[in-house]
């Protein structure tokens, strides 16, 4: 039945942008999360999404959202000089993460709508069923 | 008289049909509206609808032999599935515009309800009539 199959699409997407959500936390709960070497700091992480064919039966026309895993930012850590910092390494330096706090600003909000209309598009999924269920009476 | 109950249901049988599909194919649509590359899709209802009024009367094929590939009866599974032409399409390849999805989502569940009440009428129709009250 289409209708079950709208429900299982919103729930992946919002299982996903959950997902996206999560690591834009971790971004902003570790931006200031120094360390004393450039191997142990943190970077920032982002999902990657993909579209999943045929996740829930064979029609092609119910598309789900996949999480085909969550990457590590390879753009370059902030270095500061910090030679009195408890973790400073022989230079003095200190490393931060490479957490762009704008950036993940920008992704929250635009993660927290998709969320909220694929929460309705479920919601209205919802109501054409139950109206279906109450058919003939 | 005979009665045929499927020429009392007429399209909407049918109709309600697709609506519930398409009402899954937009939801896609909205979910994936973050996926890179992932394409808009969409069905033409016209078409669609076209297409089962010419199943219903007898336009269909019909495999002369058992060991054929039999031709399926109609079903909205086997309707075109279109690619929409984006207006604007972002720079990851991606083709939704989710303010656009969200309209046609909210105009095609009104849809599905107006053929859910004629149906309803007709339910009630049969109803009255079976009962003679």
């Amino acid at each position: 039945m289409s209708l079950l199959g709208a429900f299982n699409v919103s729930g992946s997407a919002l299982s996903a942008q959950s997902i996206r959500l999560n690591t834009t936390a971790s971004n902003l709960a570790n931006a200031e999360t120094v360390s004393s070497n450039r191997d142990a700091t943190y970077r920032a992480r982002h999902p990657v999404f993909s579209a999943a064919m045929n996740m829930f039966n064979d029609d092609s026309a119910t598309v789900g959202v996949k999480v085909e895993g969550v990457v590590e930012s390879q753009s370059e850590l902030r270095m500061r000089y910090e030679p009195g910092h408890p973790l400073a390494n022989e230079e003095g330096y200190i490393f931060l993460p490479n957490v762009n706090a704008i950036e993940e600003m920008a992704n929250m909000i635009s993660a927290s709508r998709s969320y909220q209309y694929n929460v309705e598009a479920m919601n209205t999924t919802k109501q054409l069923m139950m109206a279906t269920l109450q058919m003939g009476k | 008289m005979r009665f045929n109950l499927d020429k009392a249901m007429a399209m909407h049988e049918a109709a309600i049909y697709v609506r519930a599909r398409r009402s899954s194919i937009l939801s896609s649509n909205l979910a994936n509206s973050d996926t890179p590359n992932y394409k808009a899709r969409d069905i033409d209802f016209q078409q669609v609808l076209r297409n089962a009024a010419t199943m219903k009367s007898g336009g269909a094929m019909k495999a002369t032999n058992a060991k054929h590939i039999q031709p399926g009866g109609y079903s909205a599974s086997t309707a075109e599935l279109l690619y929409r032409q984006p207006f604007q399409a972002s720079i990851d390849g991606n083709t939704v515009d989710a303010q656009m999805e969200k309209a046609k989502f909210a105009q095609n569940s009104m849809q599905y309800q107006a053929t859910l009440s004629f149906l309803t009428g007709k339910f009630k129709g049969l109803k009255s009539a079976i009962t003679g009250e």
